[in-house]
């Protein structure tokens, strides 16, 4: 295979999505219809204790209809997917049953049509009917090489290092329909390299980890190389007392709480009083001034190296995505400029009846100081006393009025004086809202991709600073190493 | 009838895994599994009464395992013609031959005799798949209304996820699986604005997600009239309540609270692949390390804890699990002391165990499955024992906590940090109202150290979820957990909102 390349031929024995777009569209009925094949190809490999232990190829394919009935008082979708090979007349008969049978839909709206095609910022849209791109383990044949020569290593006499991680690459490929016209096709590459080294006894260990579209950019040596001397330099250990701390994060740390934080900017959440983001009184908190220093929070579909899909394709409404929107073209969004609260998540129906306009969610997240420079490495140098966190775990949501967040650090904290790190200390259970974190930063580094270490699961394109904290609550000591 | 056709019927299902067995075989596999599922989830939500999100879904697929020359490869793929699925053997093998480069040693799954064919299936009355959209909305719209109906509550959300899953299992050792379950989830909860404008507070229903059909919402198996009823004056009891003094505090924890601190304190920390590092890029590790096995003291003399695959209506309860081993019941802490792990053939053979205690589960058929957790349950007291008011009876400046919300622990389960959905001051012996923005923190060994008692059998209820998380890539599982109330000392309390710098 060749990641990002199509092959000719689906060996699948599938047939085309395309034509399935258009035999669900021809069989449906009704006041329209929205159809999208998400076909997925994936490979991964993942290992522990200096062994690989499991792996997988599969081929996933998703078909959903989205069949829209007039009902009493206006309009309801019914929706219906299904795996694989699908029988096409019987999915479109169930969702057009379902439709029929529901009230009128809140987040009703026109469909989208081809005048409102994606902009011409996001990536070029190829040929509707191009079939899936694919993967296999071949894109992962350097890193099980790799893998291989690190174990070898760890297992050396005088090593005591124990290796775990994971190793993932999947394309996706989104074929949308819909019975006004529009055909989309967007294919999404997507891929993961986490390595965790522990020394024997487990008393140390360090993580790093990366996002990447096609593992051309990613290597086992290489995060190996960011690792080894972190795991060397925590053998000095610090047993440090909770408290507040000034802390400098790491870009990954940054992309877990800012995830938290868009995550939370559902504009009716917000409206009804039951987020952060909600103005006390009522109403939202747009235009609020959320940090001194004039953070940029944006997502783009075309953001250099991080590209993701520049339609909305969606199979469920939710509080700010709708059915109605699917095929509705994503360009800049910006959450927060020069520091301020500047929009929220609405699908088009509310957004109309808040008098804004629709904003989907996007599948990147880009935090950026304008100007700032230097990596985490020039922050610490700055550092006279504090603490340098590896990265964030277990982050949970604990009073969401103030987006107070809980969760460890994990897999190094470092304590750093007069610009040295100078040992490790324990890890820590933190209480914080992102919130706070981007009002109270005093300084941030240069942004560029950084893998959240847990919400990078889910949110895999980030672009992220290094973060100052001044007074970062370490609610507790934990234990754990 | 199967939503959008039905391309994987009983017979197909046989033809599929035939051929791929077949296949598996011929290419000179020592052991093959295969799973052809179907899984139907239907998930609903209702804001304020509206259908906000509707959605139904059937994931189908077939999964194939194979133990190849001591490697494992997985394939799996979506297709149902025989050819695609006869691929998946050559696949999987070839998996495992890429994967050989980086696997030093040979992997050994621990043994397990055949069990011929067996057929099984959760007990339920309705299934939910058969269960009209409208109808769904009709008893999630009428829960609203009786809440929108009180004065007080702002907002309410309703939902309810369903799933019917049908796994198709067979390997080598000549087992033959057709198993069906059923399993619901439906959640209500009412929001009110605090009278001084500042924030919000919420009640959620405690009726767990459990292992049965429709006939759930009917009231067979719980009380929602009673539940409902009882709802907006809790909620405006909790806005009226003073906010917690952080300070150390006994503590009486009801059941729909202890479940979670279960299955994250005790159900994660006594996963053997955890314990020997097999999770430590993600899932994290565990305190309860095999040397001490037979010698941790887990917690009090009072602390007796089970696995099963086994308990009616219990989440995790299968026949056979996705290894072809059959369920049963193990001990996991006896009389406070760690003497049990829970266990699946790859983890077992790779600690020279003599099997598996039946806990392999993947969620999906396109996913490998992996050791999960069991029906993790702490056992009540002997006899008749105490009931929660006897528990409340015994302490005198304490907090008795109904409900879970909010969770987190580390990743080598020693530090947890949990929230609820209600806490009651107790005074002198007796609730005393409610306090709000509560969090208890505690050490793991610590908590259920101080455990000072347990209740009896009329306390002992069922919780759990639906998405314990686990492995790479993310699989989510569902599991129970039983428990009586407990009354644990001097447990660490903080203020949420003073965490939070306010």
């Amino acid at each position: 295979m060749t990641p990002g390349g199509a092959r000719t031929r689906d060996p699948s024995g599938l047939p085309p999505a395309p034509e399935v777009v258009e035999r669900a569209l021809a069989a449906a009925g009704g006041e329209g219809c929205v159809v999208i094949v998400e076909d997925t190809s994936e490979a991964e490999v993942r290992f522990a204790n200096n062994t690989v232990t499991t792996n997988g190829i599969r081929r996933d394919r998703r078909v959903t209809v989205i069949n829209f009935q007039a009902v009493e008082g206006g309009v309801a979708p019914g929706m219906a997917r299904r795996g694989g090979a699908v029988d096409i007349d019987a999915l479109v008969r169930d969702a057009a049953g379902d439709a029929a049978a529901s009230r009128p839909a809140d987040d009703a709206a026109a469909l989208v049509g081809p005048e409102d095609r994606p902009p011409a910022a996001g990536p070029t849209l190829p040929d509707f009917a191009t079939p899936p791109d694919a993967t296999d383990l071949s894109v992962l044949g350097d890193v099980l090489a790799g893998l291989g020569h690190a174990f070898r290593r760890a297992r050396r006499p005088g090593s005591d290092r124990v290796l775990a991680g994971f190793a993932e690459h999947g394309v996706s490929t989104v074929y949308l329909g819909t019975s006004t016209g529009l055909r989309l096709r967007h294919a999404q590459p997507t891929g993961s390299l986490h390595l965790v080294a522990r020394s024997a006894d487990g008393s140390r260990s360090a993580w790093a980890g990366s996002g990447t579209a096609d593992f051309a950019d990613v290597s086992v040596g290489g995060l190996e190389d960011r690792i080894v001397p972190r795991l060397e330099r925590a053998r000095r250990r610090i047993e440090l007392p909770a408290g507040r701390y000034e802390v400098v994060l790491p870009s990954e740390a940054t992309a877990d709480l800012m995830v938290g934080l868009v995550d939370a900017m559902g504009g009716q959440d917000a409206e009804d009083g039951r987020t952060v983001f909600s103005r006390s009184g009522g109403g939202t908190r747009v235009g609020d001034l959320l940090s001194a220093l004039p953070f940029e929070l944006r997502s783009d579909p075309g953001e250099p190296g991080l590209a993701c899909s520049p339609f909305v394709a969606t199979g469920v409404s939710g509080a700010d995505v709708s059915v109605f929107d699917n095929g509705l073209g994503i360009g800049h969004t910006g959450w927060i400029e020069h520091g301020r609260l500047a929009r929220l998540r609405y699908h088009r129906a509310g957004a109309n009846r808040s008098g804004t306009t629709a904003t989907p969610p996007v599948d990147n997240l880009v935090l950026e100081l304008p100007g700032a420079t230097g990596s985490v490495d020039d922050l610490v140098a700055r550092t006279e006393r504090g603490l340098l966190v590896t990265c964030l775990w277990y982050i949970r949501e604990v009073d969401p009025s103030t987006l107070l967040l809980t969760g460890l650090t994990r897999d190094g904290v470092y304590v750093v004086e007069d610009g040295e790190i100078v040992g490790s200390a324990n890890n820590f259970r933190f209480n914080e809202s992102p919130v706070g974190v981007l009002g109270r930063a005093t300084e941030a580094g240069a942004s560029g991709r950084a893998l959240g270490r847990e919400f990078g699961e889910w949110l895999n394109r980030t672009s992220m600073p290094a973060l100052r904290v001044p007074d970062f609550n370490m609610s507790s000591v934990s234990q754990a190493s | 009838m199967p939503r959008g056709g039905d391309a994987l019927d009983e017979t197909r299902q046989a033809d599929l895994r035939d051929v791929v067995l077949g296949a598996a075989a011929s290419l000179g596999c020592a052991q093959a599994e295969v799973r052809v599922e179907r899984i139907r989830s239907q998930g609903l939500r209702l804001r304020d009464g509206r259908v906000e999100t509707a959605a139904d879904d059937t994931e189908v697929g077939v999964g194939l395992r194979v133990l190849h020359e001591g490697s494992l490869g997985f394939a799996a793929t979506v297709a149902s013609d025989p050819d695609a699925v006869a691929a998946l053997a050559g696949q999987a093998v070839l998996a495992a031959r890429a994967c050989a480069v980086a696997t030093p040693g040979r992997v050994e799954l621990a043994p397990e005799p055949g069990h011929g064919e067996v057929n099984w299936e959760s007990p339920f009355d309705i299934d939910p798949a058969s269960v009209p959209l409208a109808d769904k909305v009709a008893t999630l719209g009428e829960w609203s209304r009786r809440l929108q109906a009180s004065p007080g509550v702002r907002h309410v959300i309703a939902s309810v996820l369903a799933v019917t899953e049908e796994k198709h299992y067979a390997d080598l050792n000549g087992t033959v699986a057709n198993q069906r379950r059923v399993r619901v989830h439906p959640v209500v909860e009412a929001m009110a604005i605090r009278p001084d404008g500042d924030g919000f507070e919420t009640m959620r229903t405690l009726a767990p997600p459990v292992g049965r059909g429709w006939e759930y919402l009917n009231g067979n198996g719980w009380d929602w009239d009673g539940e409902l009823a009882e709802m907006p004056e809790l909620l405006a009891a909790k806005l009226r309540a003073p906010s917690v003094e952080p300070g150390r505090y006994d503590l009486v924890v009801d059941p729909t609270n202890l479940w979670l601190t279960i299955h994250e304190s005790i159900g994660h920390a006594t996963e053997l692949d955890r314990a020997m590092g097999y999770e430590a890029a993600y899932a994290g590790t565990s305190f309860a390390t095999p040397d001490r096995l037979g010698n941790l003291r887990y917690g009090s003399p009072a602390m007796n804890v089970t696995g099963d695959r086994t308990t009616p209506h219990g989440l995790a309860t299968v026949a056979i699990d996705d290894e072809g081993v059959a369920a049963q019941t193990f001990d996991l802490v006896r009389d406070g002391v760690l003497v049990g792990y829970q266990l699946d053939r790859a983890i077992a053979g790779a600690s020279g165990l003599s099997g598996s205690n039946g806990c392999a589960f993947a969620d999906s058929p396109l996913h490998v499955p992996i050791q999960r957790m069991a029906n993790v349950s702490l056992r009540p007291a002997a006899g008749e024992g105490p009931t929660t008011e006897d528990l409340i009876g015994g302490v005198e400046r304490g907090i008795y906590v109904v409900g879970d919300k909010s969770w987190s622990i580390d990743m080598q389960r020693y530090n947890f940090q949990f929230t609820g959905q209600r806490f009651f001051a107790i005074v002198d012996g007796r609730l005393a109202g409610q306090l709000r923005d509560v969090a208890y923190q505690a050490v793991t060994t610590e908590f259920w150290g101080s455990m000072e008692a347990v209740g009896g059998r009329s306390t002992y209820r069922l919780g759990g979820a639906f998405n314990c998380g686990k492995g790479q890539p993310g699989q989510v599982a569902p599991v129970s957990h039983g428990c009586p109330s407990v009354l644990v000392r001097d447990v660490r309390v903080l203020n949420a909102r003073a965490e939070g710098g306010r």
